[in-house]
């Protein structure tokens, strides 16, 4: 039996903000239940009072002056916007009901 | 002229052009035309910048002719990997999601092999969003091996390797993850180097796991991945994690010279998981430092067998949450049919993303969540916390660490991209190096009997890039024979 179900599979697609066809669906079933599986001989190893290595280096606090630099310039920052007015992202609108302009 | 400049090394092109016996612009144009020459039949360059190529050749041209003293990287010819940021031209890593993107600045490392004076001829293709071990995720292309086209290149820095074992660059830039510099540098025979975690600034690298990414240089040879490396290291204000040590100056560290090196052997990746061929090769490659009164030390890296697990979990949920910022808002590709902001997420991330990409991002975000935190992703960072010990304990025993980069050599497109857990095991010799934060190196070591190169991995402490080079530029120097050419060229 696969390690993770067909619906475990599609909750983690909508936490991930994927949309799976049934095919997909099916293949990931089976491919992250073998991938997991493979992960699952880690508990074998005792990791009793190990402390998790959570920064690759032991760099704490790095801070810079609090100077103001200059930053991207609007209209480099808006380049590669799939939709915008020069000024704004232009996204769907997020409210229901009336358009307010 | 009558040699080709395109075979010539980064150093060999520096100093030519440093002392006025060729143009940098001569350069440009002999390996612009073995470009044009051999890239149809390799296909590692997804972009090639010919007139920036050659308006960066004049400008330094045009310096040496005002007699300004050039940059150490002078007239040499660039390939940059699609995931690194440059305002000139497209920075697509490879897939649909960034198809048309225009990075409004530079890389930190970009910039400064610009201000060496290197000439960019292009990018180059790779896995898409640097997942992958032979290139074959790439949404753009399909990179073959100069050694033999009907092979994969590695990956995910392919196009890199290729471009490199081509001849149609003499240094490229790659990233290196999980082994993406190190294994395409020993599937395609050329040197790869991937730095200490923090040696190198990663502003301007497309994130993939933000722990474990470094950039790196993919040179003919360890000279020039020195020379690369004093380039491209040092503290940068725009990463924080960029550590702040001086750059390294290891070009003066290749003193050939081994007197008293240590060199441990891990008796975990000599097992029957290694290629026989390829064993044979590393054994040959180790007793060239046997031969040289290097001490051989016996070690022992006992979580070696976790490294893949702890890999896949701790890759995946950092590139979940990376990604996730390609939310079709700001670049990147938006889905046309999109009528709700719901729906500009998931239609643009379903069409945008391949299908590797969307495996590890279902992988990463299954590892990250509510009830599966504990038992995988914090699993990991503590495994990851003994597998950096293990190489602590084995370093007090050696210098450097020796043993393979691949557990065989290339393979045929299609042979492992059916099955996404045996492709993740091609990384097993590389990805520890990664967890552990340490530098690495893959180097020639010969050809196996069908004509395909080999890969000796040497590995050292955290910062010691120096001793890392060092003993590779003493196997190169000493291995006794010549890796020839492929047949490409």
């Amino acid at each position: 039996m696969s390690k993770i179900t067909e619906s475990d599979v599609s909750y983690v697609a909508s936490l991930a903000q994927l949309q799976l066809d049934d095919a997909t669906r099916a293949r990931l079933v089976k491919e992250m239940g073998d991938i997991l599986s493979y992960m699952d001989a880690l508990n074998a190893l005792d990791t009793e009072g190990v402390e998790p290595m959570m920064h690759a280096l032991p760099m704490t606090n790095v801070f810079r002056e609090d100077e103001v630099t200059p930053s991207l310039p609007r209209e480099a920052a808006l380049k590669n916007a799939p939709l915008d007015d020069g000024a704004h992202f232009i996204v769907p609108k997020i409210l229901e009901g009336e358009d307010a302009s | 002229m009558t040699d080709a400049w395109h075979w010539k090394s980064a150093c060999e092109i520096r100093d030519a052009v440093q002392g006025g016996a060729v143009s940098a612009t001569q350069v440009a144009e002999d390996h612009l035309a073995h470009i044009d020459a051999v890239d149809g039949q390799v296909d590692a360059f997804t972009q090639v910048w010919r007139d920036k190529a050659l308006e960066m050749a004049a400008a330094v041209d045009a310096k040496a002719a005002r007699g300004e003293p050039l940059g150490p990287l002078a007239g040499v010819p660039v390939s940059l990997k699609e995931l690194l940021c440059t305002r000139y031209g497209k920075t697509t890593c490879a897939s649909k999601m960034l198809a048309g993107f225009e990075s409004p600045y530079d890389a930190t490392v970009v910039k400064k092999l610009e201000d060496a004076d290197a000439v960019f001829l292009g990018k180059v293709n790779m896995d898409e969003f640097a997942m992958g071990s032979s290139t074959e995720n790439s949404a753009l292309k399909t990179t073959k091996n100069p050694w033999d086209l009907t092979c994969v290149p590695g990956g995910s820095s392919g196009g890199s390797a290729a471009s490199v074992a081509a001849g149609e660059c003499a240094l490229s830039l790659g990233s290196d993850t999980g082994g993406s510099i190190r294994q395409p540098a020993c599937l395609c025979g050329c040197v790869g180097l991937k730095p200490t975690y923090g040696r190198v600034s990663r502003f301007g690298l497309v994130a993939f796991a933000s722990s474990l990414d470094q950039i790196g240089p993919l040179t003919r040879t360890v000279e020039d991945a020195a020379l690369a490396l004093r380039v491209i290291s040092g503290k940068d204000p725009m990463d924080a994690t960029s550590a702040d040590m001086p750059a390294a100056d290891v070009t003066d560290a290749l003193t050939g010279d081994i007197a008293g090196l240590r060199v441990g052997l891990p008796r975990e990746y000599f097992t029957d998981a290694l290629n026989p061929e390829m064993r044979e090769k590393i054994e040959q490659a180790v007793d060239v430092y046997r031969a040289h009164g290097a001490e051989i030390v016996d070690i022992s890296l006992p979580c070696s067998n976790y490294a893949i697990a702890v890999y896949y979990i701790i890759c995946t949920a950092e590139a979940s949450a990376n990604l996730a910022r390609f939310d079709g808002v700001r670049y990147g590709f938006r889905h046309p049919d999109a009528k709700t902001v719901q729906d500009m997420y998931v239609l643009s991330k379903s069409e945008g993303f391949g299908p590797e990409v969307q495996r590890r991002i279902m992988l990463g975000t299954y590892v990250l969540s509510s009830g599966y935190y504990d038992a995988y992703y914090l699993k990991a960072q503590k495994a990851r916390a003994l597998i950096k010990k293990d190489f602590d304990a084995a370093f007090e025993q050696c210098d450097v660490i020796a043993g393979p980069t691949s557990p065989t050599a290339s393979f045929a497109f299609g042979a492992k991209s059916d099955n996404p857990l045996e492709m993740y095991l091609s990384d097993i010799y590389t990805i520890s190096v990664n967890l552990a934060t340490l530098p690495g190196i893959s180097l020639p070591c010969g050809l196996t009997d069908t004509g395909l190169p080999a890969g000796l991995q040497l590995i050292a402490r955290p910062f010691e890039e120096a001793t890392l080079l060092k003993a590779a530029h003493f196997y190169e120097a000493n291995r006794g024979f010549d890796m020839g050419r492929p047949p490409i060229a």
